[in-house]
């Protein structure tokens, strides 16, 4: 607020009092600790960043590291190829996130449900939240990717991409589950006792009421598998899917020079990047909305 | 023509007693209040009654059909039911209007456009119609609860429970959501309600029961239970509460 303009109330009154002598010189005093704060922050930040620099800038491995690592030219001429290969990990980004969100909302309703019909199956959906929580997604890739060829099932695919995106599906669909479940069981029972008193069934209850609240309340751990499941799908490249990653091994096991590799893990920090940065934003939103609900 | 017969009523959570053989009747059109100390049962009553929480002994009737029975369709007895709770609980991620068609529309099947219109006569009659499509967050306490009240008699329940309805409200709110209750009683709508207001209590009960210890310890019209109190629980009651300076 600038010292000359009126001071305004919260209702746009102007409140007519200029500022009193004692007043300007708090403003004076306050502004030159902020410069002096700004002033340390720079320093601090100049310091530890340009050592870090010169750390690795005088290792006595730099130069040859430079030369493998950092070839921009050669970065340049791949970049076509990995750019290409990182359509792969987007498109089966959108295909498995759709997949994975119906599977873990089914996994999650689920293991959140009361009803005796259901009972076997709310078991065997904990049974499988633990083991794929607990399997390396490597190995699931892997096992998927080989086992499933391997039994010889007429008419089922032997398509890398298909069997890659199907492993991945299995294993962030019980991370997911667990994030929707977490959501759910988060909102209060008051909820539930209101909806019930109106005459809502346990079904409606959960449809109208619980899961609207439970899906935005969780929607920032969301975003957050969201930004991992897209490095992730970098893992079927080992099934030999031409995805960005092994796009970045085709080009550099013919030269042995890893520029690729950087290329590629700069491409895909291009998108997960902005898409942390705005993750960040919707949980800085919610919590202040949450904050917002607990004082009123 | 009695709505609600309670006989016998019996509730425990784990080994404490809160409701010991407990019976009440309230006939068509009127207003039974429940008053006692927190924690004599009151909020629980309501709550056996409206099938949230399962009795341990006794039976509940409802317009002379047993609810108390396990196989009954606990769904098909609460559209006849409307409860209003002490901290509102209205739905945050739906308008006003919303909150109110919810029940209508998705439980009495009723077409949307008839369901709103019935929402709007109904905030007009109470001057909310120009919150109806505020979300709760932006309400007053006053009007979530009169919103609330709203909510649950949009599907014309045969009787409606109100749980400390102004308990969470500041005193200045009380009265606002008291006078939507007046005007319900002067409806004819049959309620049972618990509250901590005994000059709301007075003007609007047919019969006030004094709760201690989850049993009606006295029972009659307010001119006796609160002005003239026959039982000593009942007057160190009211002595306690007049000393908070709540009479």
């Amino acid at each position: 607020m600038s010292n000359d303009s009126p001071v305004r109330g919260n209702s746009g009154r102007a409140l007519s009092w200029s500022p009193s002598d004692r007043e300007l010189q708090r403003q004076a005093s306050r502004k030159a600790i902020g410069r002096k704060k700004a002033l340390v922050a720079t320093i601090s930040s100049v310091l530890v960043i340009g050592a870090l620099i010169a750390l690795i800038v005088t290792s006595p491995g730099w130069q040859v590291v430079k030369e493998t690592f950092f070839d921009w030219s050669y970065g340049g001429e791949v970049l076509g190829a990995v750019a290409k290969g990182l359509v792969v990990n987007i498109k089966l980004t959108i295909i498995a996130s759709i997949l994975i969100s119906i599977f873990a909302m089914t996994l999650a309703l689920l293991r959140t449900s009361r009803s005796a019909a259901l009972t076997p199956f709310r078991i065997l959906a904990t049974a499988y939240v633990d083991v794929f929580r607990g399997v390396p997604l490597l190995l699931v890739i892997l096992l998927v990717g080989f086992g499933v060829p391997a039994l010889r099932i007429d008419g089922l695919t032997n398509s890398v991409l298909i069997l890659g995106t199907t492993a991945v599906v299995l294993t962030y669909s019980a991370y997911v589950a667990e994030v929707l479940r977490s959501g759910i069981l988060s909102i209060h029972p008051s909820q539930r006792a209101a909806a019930r008193s109106l005459g809502l069934t346990s079904s409606q209850t959960m449809r109208h009421v619980v899961l609207p609240q439970a899906v935005k309340r969780v929607v920032p751990p969301l975003l957050n598998d969201l930004v991992a499941l897209i490095k992730d799908t970098g893992l079927v490249s080992i099934l030999g899917v031409t995805d960005a990653v092994r796009a970045a091994q085709i080009a550099s096991s013919r030269t042995f020079n890893y520029t690729p590799y950087v290329t590629a893990a700069i491409l895909f920090l291009l998108i997960t990047i902005p898409l942390t940065r705005y993750t960040d934003r919707v949980l800085a939103r919610s919590i202040k909305r949450q904050n917002a609900q607990g004082a009123a | 023509m009695n709505v609600l017969e309670v006989k016998n009523l019996r509730k425990s959570f784990e080994e404490n007693l809160v409701l010991d053989d407990l019976s009440l009747t309230v006939p068509d059109h009127t207003a039974t209040v429940l008053i006692g100390a927190s924690g004599s049962g009151k909020s629980t009553l309501l709550r056996c009654i409206n099938l949230l929480d399962t009795i341990d002994d006794g039976s509940i009737f409802l317009d002379g059909k047993e609810i108390s029975d396990p196989g009954i369709d606990v769904d098909e007895v609460r559209k006849n039911l409307g409860m209003v709770f002490q901290s509102f609980n209205l739905f945050p991620h739906m308008s006003v209007l919303d909150n109110i068609m919810l029940a209508p529309v998705r439980v009495h099947k009723m077409s949307k456009e008839q369901a709103r219109e019935e929402a709007m006569t109904l905030l007009r009659r109470f001057d909310l119609a120009d919150k109806a499509d505020q979300y709760p967050d932006r309400l007053s306490g006053g009007q979530q609860q009169r919103v609330a009240i709203i909510r649950s008699i949009a599907v014309k329940p045969r009787l409606l429970l109100l749980d400390e309805v102004t308990s969470a409200l500041d005193p200045v709110l009380v009265n606002e959501v008291l006078s939507i209750v007046r005007d319900l009683k002067a409806d004819g709508m049959a309620m049972v309600l618990a509250t901590h207001e005994m000059g709301f209590a007075t003007q609007v009960a047919d019969e006030v029961c004094f709760l201690k210890d989850g049993n009606i310890v006295e029972r009659g019209p307010a001119s006796q239970v609160i002005s003239a109190p026959q039982q000593p629980e009942t007057k160190d009651f009211l002595r306690r509460v007049h000393e908070a300076g709540r009479l």
